[in-house]
């Protein structure tokens, strides 16, 4: 048995220990929710615990053990989970006032996957409002800090989730990933974030912000716990249209076979000279790593790199424009006072409702859509999206994954970048393209830098190439132990 | 000037799916409010649709019996806007790439038979209900009908006459009845009709300025919106004003239009494609298997009946307006009757009965096949025409057999001469003046004697075997 704190053990390690008997789940919850209770206040992760839930299903698991029940593969594990994902009987804002009091009566389906593997839920995790932004400074209800770093932020839109992995406040948590939010937390937080391909996690009870692009995926403090995770939530569900047939493999069956022999590609275009140089220095030691390792590195090109971010932000804030226009005051979150007709209900509503980054992607969104302007903005978009794609599917013939940097920089202060919407925007200038072209990609840490911030490597897969990029990630990680590593923070 | 009317329909008809279109919820009319919910059709957060075939295929359906062409690839679009019935602010439609294009429709009887065309059939989802029945001016919501689906057709601007709109909309019924994927209730909102419409001098081949009409809730209304309009356009240019592009409202008890809103307030719709819906690939099979499951066609069966039964188009037409009638006309006929006398029956008695209980033919007591053992006591003689509807009121009312009617209300028609006799002797001593007339050749006052004894009869004399006694007994051939 482990003497490390039940808080700072791997899901995998937890759960063997919960299922051999050795730990009980409620002491892992105790131990965890402690540690919340202790540090949260520093870093300010979470918008709201289910302590009671998380007992209970403590509780549950416990019973199972000494009843000598099957268990879940998530029999133990606590688990963090966005705030954009719905809980049945808890609050669900997606960090937006409008959104207040709102407590759905389902189960986003990722969720109800946790519960039946026996997760321990502990409560939801902060983020940009509707998850539009790169630093969770956009929550309507507070800022969280980087673990690493308490006056910088941590990175967004799924900041919360990653600085409760970064802290131990949860052994796994959910993300979701639009044009980054998964993947560049992950790495401003030094945690490992997965992005699966569009359509391999069903998105039924995520609160869409841009349907095309929006998939869920783990943020865990290693490899192998982020395809424990995506084996548990993975698959078809017959309540999203857009999710895939295609059958789910064990993760961890291949996780450990290596790289030697794979074809590695490093395109030019995620190496400009705005990158930090650090960055593009620790990235460029992990390619060397895979080189040591037997892989093949080939350089590739993928042309249209430049166009990601202005096409990502005309098809994510004109999907968002329409998402978002069911909050109207009618039915649920928030009314305004005081109104005399229908449109003064809805415009004040919403007017009061929604945060200045919100308020502003609507605008821009529905300007894009605009009678006169659909062919000169969506259409464009929508044809940078195809050939985006097509650029990874010439790249993805010549190699089995793409290694590249996963945000330009690491993380930055709180309050820098606010009043520079622009320069938040171009954060995820290595991360939009994967959502664009629907294909899977993960960040694991690969270093700091001077000034002991992380750095993530961003590794880039064919669709549903999950298998591939967890594998490629896990070499790396075995080689190194950035992933250990933990912010200052007791 | 002569002018000419350029008229044009865009008709949405709910289709009688046992689901939703995009949710497991049950589609039915007149439940409590918001009892046929649940949060996709609610529209919360995170929920998302899932396309319910049968509604497809539906749509399908009337687009095949519409002659349009089902296009193999197809795809949903968002419609934006505002208000709410509408629980997520877009309505799922289809914009760019409907489910079918480019179709047509006879209508009208043969002397003014038109072709009219569809530009479209698509499939779209209904919104919910706004009920202003607050005591104070509330407002509630009904959401029982959000996310049921809606098929819209669209003609091309075809029509030239409130008369050819009604026939339009009433040949599109008959045929969306037949098809059996709508109840095409007006009055309960499952068939409503915008017409738009515009006039030109005749001769001109420009469209002139156009109008859309909504507030329709009967094919009545339709016309007489369409007569009002077309009057208030030609009065408006012809005095030197111009007709204002708009949506106008019907008011049928004042019986006028009235402006709903401008071209200047339209709505920017702002469709795009719904990311929540992959698009379709229909495959030529699944297509063809759609239109070879169509049942025959209003027209169709129409012709039919004229060529191979030979009736007359008013009884054709009559038939098929509704399946259910069509469906118990040839049941009977089936069952022995003559076509002729099936269709009398069915458009006389059968449609009175039916409609005077407000039901459907089919649940009428009398079965199609005691019908046609009616008519055939009527043809045989048995009993008399009379005694018939008679019978047939005492079956719709019992649901009993007409031979058992016949026997116990003692109605057999008396067909025996010596049974006859006396009752015709005394008839012409009770009517000299009548029995006079007709020896002078006036053949019309055998009416008077014929009555006497089928009164005596209470009705069961045979009306011909009588009138030949009275003229045999009076002497005259």
């Amino acid at each position: 048995m482990t003497t490390a704190p039940l808080h700072r053990l791997s899901a995998l390690a937890v759960r063997d220990a919960v299922a051999r008997g050795e730990v009980r789940a409620s002491d892992v919850a105790e131990d965890v929710l402690g540690r919340i209770h202790g540090l949260d206040s520093k870093v300010r992760a979470f918008l709201r615990l289910d302590e009671d839930g998380a007992r209970a299903s403590a509780k549950a698991v416990d019973a199972k053990v000494a009843a000598k029940k099957p268990l879940g593969r998530l029999a133990g594990v606590t688990v963090a989970v966005k705030d954009v994902l719905c809980t049945r009987g808890v609050e669900t804002t997606c960090a937006s006032k409008i959104l207040r009091g709102f407590v759905p009566p389902y189960d986003a389906h990722v969720v109800e996957r946790l519960r039946a593997e026996d997760a321990i839920l502990v409560g939801k995790t902060n983020l940009d409002e509707f998850a539009m932004g790169s630093s969770t400074e956009n929550s309507a209800f507070h800022v969280t800090a980087n673990p690493w770093d308490l006056s910088r932020v941590p990175g967004g839109s799924s900041g919360g989730s990653a600085a409760a992995i970064a802290a131990d406040f949860a052994h796994l948590a959910l993300g979701t990933d639009t044009g980054g939010s998964i993947r560049q937390p992950a790495a401003l937080c030094g945690m490992t974030g997965l992005k699966p391909t569009y359509g391999r996690v069903s998105r039924y009870g995520l609160i869409a912000f841009a349907s095309s692009l929006d998939q869920i995926g783990p943020m865990t403090g290693d490899v192998r716990d982020a395809a424990l995770l995506l084996s548990v939530i993975a698959g078809r569900d017959a309540r999203d249209s857009t999710s895939q047939p295609a059958p789910v493999p064990d993760y961890l069956a291949s996780i450990e076979d290596g790289v030697k022999g794979f074809r590695l590609g490093v395109p030019r275009e995620y190496f400009p000279e705005s990158i930090q140089p650090a960055v593009r220095d620790r990235v460029r030691d992990a390619i060397d790593v895979y080189e040591r390792l037997g892989a093949e590195i080939v350089d590739v090109s993928l042309p249209h790199t430049d166009y990601g971010i202005a096409a990502y932000y005309i098809v994510a804030t004109s999907e968002a424009s329409s998402n978002l226009a069911r909050y109207d005051g009618v039915q649920y979150g928030i009314r305004a006072d005081g109104a005399r007709s229908l449109v003064e209900m809805t415009s004040r509503t919403r007017t009061q409702g929604f945060g200045p980054e919100v308020t502003r992607r609507i605008l821009l969104g529905t300007y894009c859509l605009s009678s006169g302007y659909y062919d000169a903005y969506y259409l464009k978009g929508l044809r940078i999206r195809t050939l985006l794609r097509r650029d990874f599917d010439s790249a993805f013939a010549k190699v089995d994954a793409i290694l590249c940097p996963t945000s330009p920089i690491p993380a930055f202060k709180i309050g820098e970048k606010v009043s520079d919407p622009l320069s938040m925007y171009l954060c995820d200038v290595f991360s939009v393209t994967a959502n664009l072209a629907g294909i899977p990609g993960i960040s694991i840490p690969c270093g700091f830098t001077a000034e002991r911030l992380p750095v993530g490597l961003q590794v880039l897969g064919k669709p549903l190439g999950e298998e591939t990029i967890l594998r490629v990630a896990r070499a790396y990680e075995r080689e190194t132990d950035w992933h250990l590593q933990r912010p200052p923070l007791d | 000037m002569e002018w000419e009317a350029v008229i044009g329909c865009e008709v949405h008809c709910e289709l009688s799916t046992k689901t939703k279109v995009f949710c497991p919820c049950e589609v039915r009319f007149g439940a409590e409010p918001n009892t046929l919910v649940c949060p996709v059709c609610l529209g919360m957060p995170g929920t998302l649709p899932v396309l319910n075939e049968q509604a497809l295929v539906y749509a399908m359906r009337a687009a095949h019996a519409l002659h349009c062409t089902v296009a193999t690839h197809t795809k949903f679009d968002r419609k934006n806007y505002f208000y709410p019935d509408l629980p997520k602010g877009y309505q799922i439609s289809q914009y760019d790439l409907p489910l079918s294009k480019v179709g047509w429709i006879d209508i009208g009887p043969p002397d003014r038979r038109k072709r009219i065309g569809i530009t479209r059939v698509h499939l779209e989802e209904d919104t919910g209900k706004l009920l202003h029945e607050g005591a104070d001016g509330e407002s509630f919501l009904d959401m029982n009908r959000c996310g049921t689906p809606l098929i819209e057709i669209v003609s091309d601007p075809d029509l030239r006459t409130p008369d050819e709109t009604f026939d339009y909309l009433k040949e599109l019924r008959t045929t969306l009845l037949a098809l059996g994927i709508s109840d095409c209730n007006m009055e309960e909102g499952s068939l409503r009709c915008e017409p738009n419409v515009s006039i030109r001098p005749k001769g001109q081949a420009a469209f002139g300025t156009k109008t859309e009409i909504k507030n329709l809730n009967s094919f009545k209304n339709v016309r007489d919106a369409l007569v009002y309009e077309l009057e208030r356009q030609r009065k408006l240019i012809e005095s030197g004003g111009k007709v204002v592009q708009e949506t106008l409202l019907w008011d049928a008890a004042r019986g006028v239009t009235a402006t709903m809103r401008s071209k200047e307030s339209a709505h920017d719709y702002r469709y795009f494609p719904e990311p929540d819906l992959p698009p379709l690939n229909l495959s030529q099979q699944f297509i063809h298997d759609v239109l070879w499951s169509l049942p025959e066609l209003p027209a169709v069966k129409r012709e039919r009946y004229q060529r191979e039964l030979g009736l007359p188009y008013y009884d054709s037409d009559v038939l098929v307006q509704e399946p259910e009638v069509a469906r118990y006309f040839e049941e009977t006929m089936n069952a022995g009757a003559p076509a002729k006398e099936a269709s009398n029956w069915v458009m006389g008695e059968v449609l009175r009965e039916a409609k005077d209980r407000k039901v459907e033919v089919g649940a009428l007591p009398v079965t199609p096949a005691r019908l046609a053992a009616l008519i055939a006591l009527v043809l045989g003689g048995t009993i008399s025409v009379q005694a018939g509807r008679e019978v047939f009121r005492e079956m719709a009312a019992t649901g009993g057999d007409p031979a058992t009617i016949v026997e116990k209300k003692g109605l057999v028609q008396i067909s025996d001469e010596s049974a006859l006799q006396s009752a015709v002797e005394r008839a012409i001593a009770a009517h000299p003046q009548a029995a006079a007339d007709v020896r002078a050749g006036k053949e019309k006052a055998m009416g008077a004697i014929v009555g006497a004894v089928m009164k005596e009869t209470k009705g069961r004399a045979n009306p011909k075997l009588a009138s030949d006694l009275v003229r045999r007994t009076l002497g005259v051939s």
